[in-house]
Parts: structure tokens; sequence; C-alpha cells
């Protein structure tokens, strides 16, 4: 009798559980799982948006992006982008969350400060900064108080890259800030006070303490980190489209003009393929070399 | 005494330096937003305008398709976020209450699924609804975002600091589980469910690559769309494009400050149980 019951209820979780995760089940199926594997079968095909006529061309669009010299570039300008971004942003997230977990007045005035640029659309964000690193703008105002002769900030090769990363570490480091603080709150106190009785100064106490003590966080914030970084796109089509002389086409923007605006979809799904290996390489790296507990 | 004085004096200094650097930008913008000056690109820059106007905000609605922009950005963020408190609840007690077949290989697909870089699915995305013939329709631009991986995981695991007890009395009286789901566990997960629900806003409000590539004409555009388009299709007006930047961040930065808490919690609870 009682087994009969406990059968009959498992069959009932069971519909019951199916019924519930219809609907998020096929909205994940048409949307993550089947272009997923559909991106590797369009990146084999010549497939223009265009013409109906979608000839299979094999290995094709990768070979011609190992020799296309915007994607190479665009490859170099994502790595630096990446390694300029997310040491500094971590850092600069950790630093603020120290500052904030210190007994301070106005704190929620703070970190309301501190958060508003990671809560704000990005597309405004990029917006302000076009003014900002603007001819007449305002970085350029700054700089003549001082009596430094500014530049044309987002329309040199050399410098615009740069503008875009500085950026983004001010957009992202509040963000993260967040995600250190909620760890930093759960540290015991009593580690502080040992440091202190031991004379450890605030710097002291940072490095000693804190830094090691949010380590799994700073795993966390740093894959997240590289993720959006590699895939940055917001901030250059706002504010460069990838100029001047494609000094800032990134990655996922290559793969958007390769695709939208050339209407080259299998040359743009195989970039993005691309961008989504080196990715892997990089999370797996930093899982190997910088794991989130040491042994 | 007096090195723990200037210690705290060079703190401040610290604190008061980062808190312009932060909002600064963003005051400035307010700032032009409101300056009825001709020229505002004039030196010296002045963070007070001499004189004040609201015309730009006026010619934000008057002569731009702000209205729409608004419309869209509105029915489709709310939509999406009413979407995924809800289904990311009930997948979410699925996976925590219930035991079934197929359980474990189903979730851990879905946490597999986090790895994949977005800009992967982008191109095979568009194909996909432009099969359905979606492409810069509602559709288009609301059905890939009615469901999220990471709000199923966080009520999920809200969902599993909840005793027993009650669940397993209810079930005792012959409740169904949408009951249980409905009347038990839903009333007492109101922090879970804002957390679910501010992300999930923020995300949609703000979200730009899926737009951008899916609406074609401005009628369709959302207010990020729009506002980019205006920066890139015409001679820059700096204080009409700030009037409208204006205008979108205030409701997230609304939202922030009714239920900050909740953006703590939220976080906090997503980090801990990891």
């Amino acid at each position: 009798m009682k087994a009969k019951k406990i059968s009959a209820s498992k069959k009932q979780q069971t519909k019951t559980a199916y019924s519930f995760l219809a609907f998020p089940l096929l909205v994940f199926s048409v949307f993550t799982i089947f272009p997923m594997l559909f991106a590797f079968v369009i990146s084999f095909y010549d497939w223009n948006l265009l013409i109906p006529d979608k000839p299979f061309v094999g290995l094709a669009n990768y070979v011609e992006l190992a020799h296309d010299p915007v994607f190479l570039k665009a490859i170099k300008n994502t790595t630096v982008y990446t390694l300029g971004v997310v040491p500094t942003q971590t850092f600069l997230a950790l630093f603020l969350a120290f500052i904030m977990n210190q007994k301070i007045r106005g704190r929620a005035f703070f970190r309301l400060a501190f958060y508003t640029p990671a809560i704000t659309s990005s597309v405004v964000t990029s917006i302000i900064f076009v003014w900002i690193y603007s001819g007449p703008g305002l970085l350029n105002y700054l700089l003549s108080l001082i009596g430094v002769e500014g530049d044309d900030w987002l329309f040199n090769p050399k410098t615009a890259l740069f503008a875009i990363m500085i950026l983004n570490i001010w957009t992202t480091s509040g963000y993260f800030m967040i995600s250190f603080l909620a760890g930093l709150q759960s540290i015991p106190q009593s580690l502080y006070e040992a440091a202190k009785i031991d004379g450890a100064n605030q710097w002291q106490q940072f490095w000693r303490v804190t830094v090691p003590m949010v380590r799994p966080i700073t795993f966390f914030v740093i894959v997240l980190g590289l993720i959006g970084c590699f895939q940055v796109f917001d901030q250059i089509y706002v504010m460069s489209s990838g100029g001047p002389v494609n000094s800032t086409t990134t990655m996922s923007y290559f793969t958007y003009q390769s695709s939208f605006k050339y209407f080259r979809l299998g040359y743009g799904a195989a970039s993005a393929i691309v961008l989504a290996a080196i990715i892997f390489v990089a999370t797996w790296l930093q899982k190997k070399y910088f794991p989130s507990e040491v042994n | 005494m007096r090195r723990l004085k200037i210690q705290k004096l060079f703190f401040y200094l610290i604190l008061f330096g980062m808190t312009i650097i932060y909002l600064g930008p963003f005051l400035f913008s307010v700032s032009i937003s409101f300056n009825a000056d001709k020229d505002v690109l004039t030196w010296p820059i002045k963070l007070i305008p001499e004189e004040w106007t609201l015309a730009h905000y006026q010619s934000v609605w008057r002569d731009l398709p702000f209205g729409q922009w608004l419309v869209n950005s509105v029915l489709i963020t709310s939509i999406q976020t009413v979407s995924n408190v809800f289904f990311s609840a009930l997948a979410g007690f699925a996976f925590a209450r219930l035991r079934f077949p197929g359980k474990n290989i189903i979730f851990s697909m879905l946490l597999a699924s986090l790895m994949i870089p977005g800009i992967i699915l982008l191109v095979p995305k568009f194909i996909v609804l432009n099969e359905f013939r979606l492409i810069n329709t509602y559709g288009g631009l609301i059905l890939p975002g009615l469901v999220s991986v990471v709000n199923i995981f966080l009520m999920k695991q809200f969902f599993e600091t909840i005793p027993k007890d009650l669940e397993e009395a209810a079930l005792i009286d012959g409740c169904s589980y949408f009951r249980i789901f409905w009347q038990i566990f839903l009333p007492v997960s109101k922090p879970a469910l804002a957390a679910v629900a501010i992300y999930t806003f923020q995300g949609s409000w703000n979200e730009f690559m899926w737009p951008v590539i899916v609406s074609v004409t401005n009628d369709m555009f959302t207010l990020p769309v729009g506002m980019a388009f205006l920066k890139n299709e015409f001679s820059v007006q700096w204080p009409l494009l700030m009037a409208g930047t204006i205008l979108i961040s205030l409701p997230t930065i609304a939202i922030f400050l009714i239920f900050q808490r909740y953006f703590v919690q939220g976080v906090a609870s997503a980090g801990l149980k990891e």
C-alpha cells in the first residue's frame, strides 16, 4: 500500500516537474541549444543574407579569417583591451569595496555614487564619454588648466582604444565592487582586530587580510571580467564604430560588421566561434594558474 | 594620534576624489542638458549653467520619436521581467523540490550553457528569427529574453533554503505542487523574486546588442538603440543627446535607490552559495 502511494507520487512529481519546466526549456532549446549547434553549421557555409544560394564551403571561412588583416587586428585589439581592463577593474573594484567597508558617514551615498555608472545603460555612459573625449570636451579643458595640450582622443588611432578601455574600467569597477562588498562583510572582524594589534595599518590590513580572504570572489570577478571584455561591443559601436582605421575593431564588433553590415553570416559565425574558443582557453588558463582556492 | 588623524584625512581625500570621478561625468551631462547657452562647447566649461532651460527636454519629446522608443522599451522590459520572475521561480521550484528522471542532466546542461559566450548565438538566433519572420517585430525583440538560466539558478538556490515542514504538511493534506509553489513558496520568497525582477529589469532596459540587430526601422528602436542612432547618424546635438540620456537613466537609478537592499542581498546569496 505504502509503496504504491510513493510510486504514484513519483509519477506525479515527474509530470509536475516537466510541466513546470516546459516553457523555460522550450525557450532555452530554441534560443540557446539549437543556435549553439547551428552556429557551427553556418560557419561551414557561404551564408549570405541577401543571396538565396548558400554553398557549402568547408573550412574556407576559417582559412579566410586566418588571412584577414582586419580580423587579426581585432584579435590584437581585443587582447590588449582585456589585458588592460580586467586587472585594473578588478583591483579598483576591490579597493572601492574596501573603502566602502570602513566606518564612514554617508555610506549609502558613496555606494550609489560608485554604482551609478554600472547600472546606467552602456549607451548612455558611452555618449557621455564621447563628449568628455571630444576636441572641445571636458578632458581637454581640464588638461588645458594645467597647461597640457589635448588631442581628439577618439579620432587618434593611437589613443582611441585606450580611451574606451578607461570608460569600461570606470563603469564595471562599481559593478564588481558590490560583489566584493558582500564578500568583505563576511570576513570576521576579529581578523582585522588581530592585524591591528600586530600594528598593521589600513594599507597592510588591505593586502594581508582582505585580499587573501576574498580570493574566491576575485576568481569569479576575473572570469566574468574576461568574458565581458572579450565580447565588448556596445561601447565600440557607440564611440568609434571600430575606427579610426580599425584601431578599435574588437572581435565581437568584427562579428557584427561581417554579419550585419556586409551580410556575410557564415563568415561572421566563424569569427564568433574563434572568439568563443579564445574565451574558453582564457578561462581554462585562469582556472589552471589562478584557481579560486589555494590548495 | 596625529598619525591616525592624517590617515583619516588621507582616506577621506581618496573617498571624495573617487566620488568626483564616478559622479562627475553625470553631473556634467545633467548640466549640459539644462544649459540654455547656444554653444555649450565654449570654454571655460562650467558645471553650473549661466542660464537654465527646459527646452532640450521638450525637444526630446517633440522632435524625436522618443515617446515611441519609450513605449517599446517599457513593453519589452515589463514582459521580460514578469516572464523571468514567474518562470524562473517555477523552474527553480522544480529543481529544488521535485524528483524526476533527467533532472541532473537537464540542470547540468543549463549550468554548462552559462559558459557559452553570447556572441556565438548572435548569428544563428538572427537566422532562426528571420525564418519565423520575426525580425523588426516585438516578438523578435522579446522572445529570446523570456527566461534566463542565471535567474533559474538563483531561485533554485533560494528555494533550497526553505524548510520542508510546511510543504510536507500541505502534501499530506493533498495540496497540488502548484498550490504549494503558489501559496507557500512564493509568499516567503519576496527578496529572491525582487532580486530576479530588478536584475532582469536592469538588463532588459539597458540591453543593446540584440535590439540593435533585430530592430531595423526606427519605430521599433528601444531607447538605447534610439540614442545610439542619434549619436551616430546626425551631427551631434549635445544638449539634446544629454537630455535623452538623463531621461533613460532615471528609471534604473530610481529602482536602485528604492530596492538597494535587494541588490546587495541578491548578489550575496548568489555569491555565497557557490
